[in-house]
Parts: structure tokens; sequence; C-alpha cells
């Protein structure tokens, strides 16, 4: 049969983890990243300039919260201006790692042991960076708390029927149990690193960290038992989360919100937009610290089919608001796709299709797929995309609305893109921490792929 | 107070998983039931081979879970129906339906910590000190070594006997274990 005709499997696939390491080889590689190897100066720079980014940010928020809100574009009609677009984008992006985390352990894909641990620390991050928006944009911030029902001196309770409360127990919720999915896992790491250091004030930091784990038989198995639950937890959790979100829109009755294929919708994108920052954090990382032989072609091929497919899921769900929009017959819901076609923001929504349905298209091309600059590049593109994606849900739905009278425009303020790539800057930051003291790849997972792990009974 | 014995176990190295596998079935079979096994990664059907069969950790998290879900919709229905009704569009001070979502957000919630503080409780941890890590050696323990240890509070702990069998199962090293 000529080369050509042989399908995918066929041909030989790239390994998870390139032939020739043992257990000895995977540990010190890992960990030698974290305890042995200087930071270099571009760790420096680029730490630095993530550094400077939050300090933008701290000061957008202090600004804000001497002035308030006003200092943002949002004005009625469009109250949920940068910040809710931001909120979604980041909660979104967060999504790919415990899709990685949970639900492809349930499904056994081991080859995502490489990349879970800093898929992970991405969800965290990009979940703080999340909660950042909402507690901001309630105008008083100081008093976010009244979101969480406490007995209080009011004696007033939080009012359950709307779903921005339910907003606040999902990503509350999503918050925790990603943050101990992720300690949990870092638990036999943080013995490894105990056990492999010299110096005597590190062995106490991540002795201590470690809870003296001691990788006792009894104790992998409840470890392994809990593990696999906690993933059986987090599944419904993540795909909850999404849903919640979406229903911040499609619970109100403005055009363009007020539909069921939101939470789907809402949920392939999530994933769609994670995978992407996760190829965008992947492929630097394992160039710049050689980890070529752990994240493999293998790793860039499967996130590359995951965005593909929930790009296309995606896709499918801009087809299906389109016709709603127009099988509805309902003058609002036809107008407002007039609008995005054709209205003052048209540019935006095109730019949108173009970044989320044209481009990515070429991930079909199986070269693309494995070269890592093709794929770091369009990931960008796909980030891009579901940001418009959010500003397209959030700015036109609320500029032009039933009444005529009530139209308006959104013209962000250089508060707004401040406090935006400010949280970058966080995140970016945070990463660049995460690197530099934890094992950004989980090691004892890593060792459970290795051929001398099988055992025989 | 039983006398506490000066030596706690008596640890034997191995180099591959399968080595141990197979030395903890051997010894189990001779006897010995007060016996641990450590490896650096978790090795699938190792922890039966020491006689250990009842993980409570489901149970634990079943629990977390049930408690979880009933705080979750008996603190809506007692808020918003009993203790502060309010009239939001028409609809009764108790509307299940809108109450599911964070009723489903709190059952995650608890059993996701339950899952975890019951790990950590069921193995005893947090334990900062433990005997075992009187042994140099078993600095390898989470890199690349597998050990056996035969604890001496085993009825059938002898220290020359004991020893002798270890050696029978061809370890790497044989070290005794100071309490």
């Amino acid at each position: 049969m000529p080369e050509q005709y042989k399908s995918s499997t066929e041909i030989e696939r790239a390994p998870v983890i390139e032939p020739g390491h043992t257990f000895g080889t995977v540990t010190e590689k890992i960990s030698a990243i974290v305890l042995t190897r200087p930071a270099t100066n571009g760790w420096f720079i680029g730490f630095g300039l993530a550094f400077m980014a939050t300090m933008m940010l701290l000061y957008a928020l202090g600004y804000l919260f001497l002035k308030g809100v006003g200092i943002w574009g949002i004005t009625i009609p469009i109250g949920w201006g940068f910040a809710i677009v931001n909120f979604v984008w980041w909660i979104g992006i967060g999504h790919a790692g415990t899709l990685i985390s949970a639900i492809l352990l349930l499904l056994r894909q081991t080859w995502r042991n490489s990349i879970n641990r800093f898929a992970e620390a991405m969800t965290l991050f990009a979940v703080a960076c999340a909660g950042i928006f909402p507690a901001v944009h309630v105008g008083r911030p100081w008093l976010a708390y009244w979101l969480f029902p406490y007995p209080n001196t009011m004696r007033v309770w939080p009012q359950f029927r709307s779903p921005l409360m339910w907003d606040v127990f999902a990503v509350s919720t999503y918050a925790t149990i990603s943050a101990l999915f992720w300690f949990t896992g870092l638990i036999p790491d943080f013995a490894t690193l105990r056990d492999r250091t010299e110096k005597r004030w590190i062995k106490l930091i991540y002795g201590m960290l470690s809870f003296g784990w001691r990788g006792s038989a009894r104790h992998w198995h409840r470890y392994e038992t809990m593990y696999l639950l906690l993933a059986g937890l987090a599944t419904p959790l993540v795909l909850s989360v999404h849903t919640v979100v979406s229903f911040d829109f499609a619970i109100g009755i403005i055009p363009g919100w007020h539909t069921t294929i939101f939470p789907p919708y809402f949920v392939a994108g999530a994933i769609y937009s994670g995978f992407a920052m996760v190829l965008m954090l992947a492929i630097p990382i394992r160039k710049i610290y050689g980890l070529e032989d752990f994240i493999t072609e293998r790793h860039l091929q499967n996130s590359a089919k995951v965005m593909l497919a929930t790009g296309l899921i995606v896709a499918y769900g801009y087809g299906i608001e389109a016709f709603m929009g127009w099988y509805s017959g309902e003058r609002t819901d036809m107008f407002l796709l007039w609008n995005r076609l054709h209205g003052p923001y048209a540019f935006w929504y095109w730019s949108l299709l173009l970044c989320n349905i044209f481009i990515p298209q070429v991930l079909w091309i199986r070269k693309l797929r494995t070269s890592p600059i093709a794929l770091f590049f369009i990931s960008l593109v796909i980030l891009v995309g579901m940001w418009l994606e959010r500003f397209i849900i959030v700015v036109l739905s609320l500029h032009r609305d039933f009444l005529t009278s009530s139209w308006g425009m959104y013209y962000p303020t250089r508060w707004d893109y401040m406090t935006y790539f400010g949280t970058i800057g966080l995140f970016l930051m945070l990463m660049f921490l995460f690197l530099r003291v934890l094992p950004a790849i989980s090691i004892f997972e890593m060792r459970t792929l290795l051929p001398e792990a099988e055992v025989k009974e | 107070m039983a006398r506490r014995d000066p030596i706690y176990g008596l640890m034997a190295e191995f180099d591959s998983a399968q080595a141990l596998v197979d030395a903890a079935k051997k010894t189990h079979e001779a006897g010995y039931k007060k016996i641990d096994a450590y490896s650096p990664f978790p090795i699938e059907g190792l922890a039966e081979e020491i006689g250990f069969h009842h993980d409570e950790v489901p149970l634990v998290v079943l629990i977390g879970g049930i408690i979880g879900g009933c705080t979750g919709y008996l603190m809506q229905y007692w808020m918003a129906a009993v203790d502060y009704p309010l009239n939001i569009g028409g609809k009764p001070p108790h509307s299940w339906p809108a109450f599911i979502v964070i009723t489903f957000e709190m059952t995650i919630l608890f059993a996701g910590i339950s899952a975890v503080l019951g790990m950590l409780a069921l193995n005893g941890l947090p334990m900062p000190y433990h005997p075992v890590f009187n042994v140099s050696r078993f600095a390898f323990a989470s890199k690349d070594r597998f050990f056996l240890i035969v604890f001496s509070s085993d009825k059938k702990y002898h220290p020359v006997e004991t020893k002798r069998f270890l050696e029978g199962l061809d370890p790497r090293s044989i070290s005794e274990v100071p309490s």
C-alpha cells in the first residue's frame, strides 16, 4: 500500500515519553529544574515584565477603589463591559486544566500525565485572575463578601433565585476543588523533592508540604481512591461551572442571551480556549527546559485535535445562534443578527469568525498539528477569537436591545485595558514562580508510564 | 503499656516494582501480617498483597457528599422560604428548581473536601517524623527503589529468623529500622 493511503494509526505514533528513560532519569530531570538549575537571565526578564504588568494591575485596581467603576467605559445600557468579558474568558481558560487532570484521567488517557500538573496550575491562576473581575465589578468591592450567606446584623440573606448567586457558589467551589486536586497531586512529588535536596531549609519546606509522605502501599491505595473520586467529582463540576456562567446570560431576557444552546456552547468554547492556553504555555516550556522527551509531538497533536473538535462545536453554536435568531421571527432577535453582521461592531464579529472558525481549520493539516511554531500562533489566534466572542456576547446584546431610545455604544477606557493586561501579567508572574518552585510535570505519574513500572501477578 | 522495642522493624530494599510485589506476596504468605511496602509510585495490587482490603475513603466521600447536598438545599430553603422570604417575580418562596445548582455545588464541595481530608486522616498524615526515615537509604523510596518492612510488633517477628527469611527474597540490602 502506498504511504499516503495509510491511515494515521498505521503511521507510527509519537510516544508519550521518549524511550530510554528510567525512574531515576525522570526524577532527576524534573526535580533538577526546581532544585539545581539556576535562574537564567531570560527567567528574570520574563518574570520582571510580568511583575511590572502585575503592578499595573494593582495601580488600576487601586485607582478603581478610589474612584469607583466610573473610570471604566461601562455605562447604561452597557453595564457589563470588560469586567464580565474578561471574567468569562479567564474562567474558560481554566477549564482545560480540569479537563486534562480529571476527565482524561477517567478516560485513561495516559498522555495527560506529562501535562496535567502545569495545566492544573494554569487553571488555578486563571481562576484567580477571573475572580478579581466580578469582585471589583460589584461597585463597592470592599463589600463583595455580602455575596456569601453569612449571619449578619442586617438580618438579610442572599437571593438564591439569581444565577449570579449560583455563579458565586460554582466559581468558589471550582477554585477550592482545583486547589485541592493540585495540592494533593503534589504531595508525593514534594516527598521526592524533600529527599533529593541537599539544603536543610529547602528539605524542611518540602518536608512540611509533603505531610511526611513515605509512599506506603496502604497510603497509595487510599491516595489513588481519593484521586479517582476527586476526578469523578471534578468532571461534572467543570461542566457545571461554565454552564452556570452561561446561565448568567441565558436566564436573562436580553436578545441573544436567552437561548438554550448557551451551556454546551460555553463549555466547548471554554475547553477550546483552555487548550489554546495549554499549548501556548507548553510549547515554550518544553523548549526552554528541554522537556521534549516528556511533552512530545503526541501531546501537541492531541491538544490540536481537541481544539479542532471543540472549535467545530463552537462553530455549530454560532450557526444555531444565527439560525434561531432568524427562525424565532422575533424582531429584536433578527435585528441582533443583522447588527452583528452589519452594525458598528461588525468588524469585530467578522474577526471573531475568522479567528475562531476559519483560521483554526488549518489544524486539519497534519504537518501544522505537529509544528510547535504553527501551533503557538494558531493558539494565540484562538485565544484572541475567544476573547472577541465574549465581547460580542456581552456588548452587542446590551448596546441595542428592545428600545431604540436606550441604545448606546461602549468605549473601553485605558483603565479597562490596564486591568485586563494586568491580569495577564499576574497570570504569567504566577506561572514563572510556579516553574521555579514546584515540579512542572508530575514526577510520580510519569514513573507509572515507564515500561519498568509494569507488574505481572 | 507494652514494652517498646528498640527495633521498629526489618527493611529490605528491592530494585524493581516486580521484585517488591513478589517479595510482599511471599512475606504475607509466610504468615507475616504486620508488614508494609513502600514504592515511588502507586503499584496496582500491592496493597492487596500485604493484606489491605478495607479502603474507607469512598464511604467518607459519600457521607461528605450527602451532608453537603442536604446542607446546600436546607440552607437555601430556610433562608429563602423561612427566615427571609422575598417575592421575586412572583415565584414561590420555596422555588426548588432554582435551588438545584447550589445544592449540586455544595455536594461536590463537601465531597471533595472530605475526600482529601479523609485520605489524609486515614493515612495518619501529616506525620513529619516516622521511624522509616531513620534508614538513610529510604530517601530512594521516593525515586527508584522499593522497600518492604516487617514490623517488630508482628507475632512472627524474630530478629534472626525474619532477617534470614528476608535474605531469601534476594533483596539489594537489608537494614534494621531503629524506633
